[in-house]
């Protein structure tokens, strides 16, 4: 159960080595340690994850998963809640590819829309039951700025996240009556392994200070936050700016 | 039959439910055993803090539905009510033929059920004890959908005594007898006396208690040095016919209990922040000059909160909890320290109440115990959740557990070792629930049920 103060007891981590995913749990764990549920495909980064988050007073359960292996999803979502209730599921896995091969290369582009789209759906409808039949519990989606307005630089990617936001704004509205709240999150762009080497844009920020609004949001629950919070503002902008100045644009 | 979301008078940590309200012992009974894989709990008037009247996904029993006063007997003093019954309606009926509730907390809007099931105590327990001491029969609907008639004595003691403090995971109370006591008036002789430092106050509480049927403290938490802590003791015993003045004795048993006004549901946060609370604080104090030998009703001395409908709006979307903890009566040292970490930590709480605990009762899991009792509200908000964790193992350390009333966001672990006797009260619990049919919010977070 989440308590009064926004200390959940439990939390999936789809992506169990997604740094900002992690970040949030730990940003958790940090007020009060917890039970933590991360699946991911079994590797030493998950188990390093796993330390990380023993040191800190956690009980963390690896749990296989994998984006592509649509059919297991059910299952796999079906065991993480067999431990006990889930209070926050954290969607956190994704793709970020490279967007010249994304949009020229069948191959490239299927995966990234079916990790970052198909999966995040798939993935959405399962929680989605478990957590209805719960009656409580926090579910959080991280989509992107880039989803907000396709950018040549990034479309293919922007275009996944696009979709999958649209999804879980809805089902924020569906499981309202059922008592189970919904984040989306839209990062800007964050210093992680996923963007390393690339061109920081402006307003970059790291995982903890997107996690720590990603708490705030769980507390409050807010439905919809950008990361850093400006990007609220920007992205309005950025949409109406008519294509022919948009295109022009050094973003 | 409807989803509805559920939340504890703090405001905090909402969660859906379906509510159904039943009006009979067969629909009680019929809604246990139909209950799905997640449960059900009984809920009366949501004066519970936190969340022991929710139960996430599963069913919630609304039981105000079932709220027949069956008997008041005037001679022995006993009652036969339903547990949807508030304290508020039987005193109502229970006046007029001299018949008082020994046991009454800071509201009357609890009903009979809630007053059982957290064993609720007010500024008598150090005479009275708390509610359970006067419960002479229940009723409960156990997990089977059986009826069970228990008495704190006979056969199914046990389960009565889980019953008393069980938070509703034993069953459902769906009736009780209780023993009222006989009083000539409604009123009160109120001793007020302001004194104006912690260790004073705390001094004074300590001498002539029993001379005195209901005691209590309200003190300043805000105002630091010399005078922190300073605050106001108030003592009373039930007013005589004799000492009435002539014109409240043509109607010595009148209740005097109007609700002024309902607060709305308009208060942003922050509202009670430490300048509020300075104002409030200095009027509070202020207004209760020491005197001797007063004359009051009910709700001057014992409610004066039930004046102002659905108070806790107040405190603003966020909602705030209250702090309760007893320590025993050698750590009235623990009392200081808790206020000076609050107050270090820059947590402002306005309503503070201390009170001296007499003997605890046979429940396992019963709040009182011989020691002081503390009380604050503090608004949610950031740092609140670390103060209360340092709070925590002071109390803890010193002995002490926490009310789960009141209770909202502790470990398990904090539970386990302020309540010695959980494991005793699981053994009972579990006998007469073995597949886990009822279930709270509470009970999840806290790993009451086993």
């Amino acid at each position: 159960m989440i308590d009064a103060v926004g200390n959940p007891q439990s939390v999936l981590l789809l992506g169990g080595t997604s740094e900002i995913g992690l970040a949030v749990v730990e940003a958790f764990a940090s007020d009060r340690p917890l039970r933590v549920v991360l699946a991911a495909r079994p590797s030493s980064r998950l188990d390093e994850a796993q330390a990380r988050l023993e040191k800190l007073g956690c009980a963390v359960e690896q749990l296989p998963f994998d984006a592509l292996a649509l059919d297991t999803h059910a299952a796999t979502i079906g065991k993480a809640f067999t431990g006990g209730d889930i209070d926050v599921a954290v969607v956190a896995f994704g793709l970020l590819g490279d967007n010249e091969q994304a949009w020229t290369d069948v191959d490239t582009a299927v995966e990234l829309a079916q990790v970052n789209y198909t999966a995040a759906v798939s993935v959405g409808v399962a929680l989605g039951e478990k957590l209805k039949a719960q009656g409580h519990g926090s579910l959080v989606a991280f989509s992107s700025v880039a989803g907000e307005r396709a950018r040549r630089s990034n479309f293919v990617y922007g275009s996944t996240k696009a979709g999958m936001d649209a999804f879980y704004s809805g089902l924020t509205e569906a499981l309202r009556p059922s008592g189970v709240h919904v984040t989306v999150v839209r990062p800007g762009f964050v210093h992680t392994k996923m963007t390393e080497g690339l061109k920081p844009a402006p307003l970059s920020t790291t995982p903890d200070a997107v996690a720590a609004i990603v708490v705030d949001a769980v507390r409050s629950r807010k439905e919809l936050v950008w990361a850093p919070a400006p990007y609220r503002i920007v992205m309005s902008v950025l949409r109406h700016v008519p294509r022919a100045i948009f295109r022009r644009l050094p973003i | 039959m409807s989803n509805t979301s559920l939340r504890g008078w703090g405001r905090t940590a909402p969660t859906t439910a379906r509510v159904t309200t039943p009006r009979t012992v067969d629909e009680v009974a019929a809604a246990v055993t139909s209950a799905g894989p997640r449960g059900v709990i009984a809920r009366g008037l949501g004066r519970s803090y936190g969340d022991p009247a929710q139960n996430a996904g599963g069913t919630v029993l609304d039981m105000t539905g079932m709220a027949a006063i069956h008997s008041v007997d005037a001679d022995s003093g006993r009652v036969v009510v339903d547990a949807g019954v508030s304290l508020d309606t039987l005193m109502r009926r229970a006046l007029p033929f001299g018949l008082w509730l020994p046991v009454l907390p800071g509201t009357r809007q609890v009903t009979i059920g809630g007053a059982i099931g957290a064993d609720i105590h007010g500024k008598a327990h150090h005479v009275v004890g708390s509610f359970g001491n006067h419960v002479r029969a229940l009723t409960l609907v156990t997990a089977d959908g059986t009826t069970h008639e228990l008495t704190p004595d006979g056969d199914g003691s046990e389960l009565f005594w889980a019953t008393v403090g069980g938070m509703g995971l034993t069953g459902v109370v769906v009736r009780a007898e209780l023993a009222l006591h006989h009083v000539e008036t409604a009123y009160f002789t109120v001793d007020t006396e302001q004194i104006d430092n912690l260790a004073d106050l705390m001094e004074r509480q300590t001498q002539d208690d029993e001379l005195y049927a209901e005691t209590v403290s309200w003190f300043d938490a805000v105002t630091t040095g010399p005078h922190f802590g300073r605050g106001i003791l108030m003592r009373a015993n039930h007013a005589t016919l004799a000492e009435l003045p002539p014109k409240l004795r043509a109607n010595p048993l009148k209740f005097d209990a109007p609700q002024l006004l309902t607060v709305p549901d308009i208060f942003p946060p922050g509202l009670l922040n430490s300048f509020t609370a300075k104002i409030f604080s200095e009027a509070w104090y202020r207004k209760s000059p020491t005197k001797f030998g007063a004359i009051q009703n009910i709700t001057q001395f014992l409610h004066p909160l039930d004046v102002i409908g659905e108070w806790n709006r107040g405190y603003g979307p966020r909602g705030f909890l209250q702090y309760q903890f007893v320590v025993p009566l050698d750590r009235g040292d623990v009392i200081r320290t808790v206020l000076e970490r609050m107050t270090a930590a820059g947590q402002v709480s306005a309503l503070n109440v201390l009170k001296r605990f007499g003997e605890g009762n046979r429940a396992p899991l019963s709040f009182p115990k011989p020691g002081w009792t503390l009380c604050v509200d503090i608004p949610v908000g950031p740092g609140l959740n670390a103060l209360c964790n340092e709070l925590d193992a002071i109390v803890l350390d010193a002995g002490g557990r926490h009310y789960l009333a009141k209770e909202s966001r502790t470990t398990p672990e904090a539970i386990r070792r302020g309540y010695p006797r959980l494991d005793e009260w699981r053994k009972v619990r579990d006998a007469a629930d073995p597949q886990g049919v009822f279930a709270s919010d509470m009970s999840r977070r806290l790993e009451l049920s086993s």
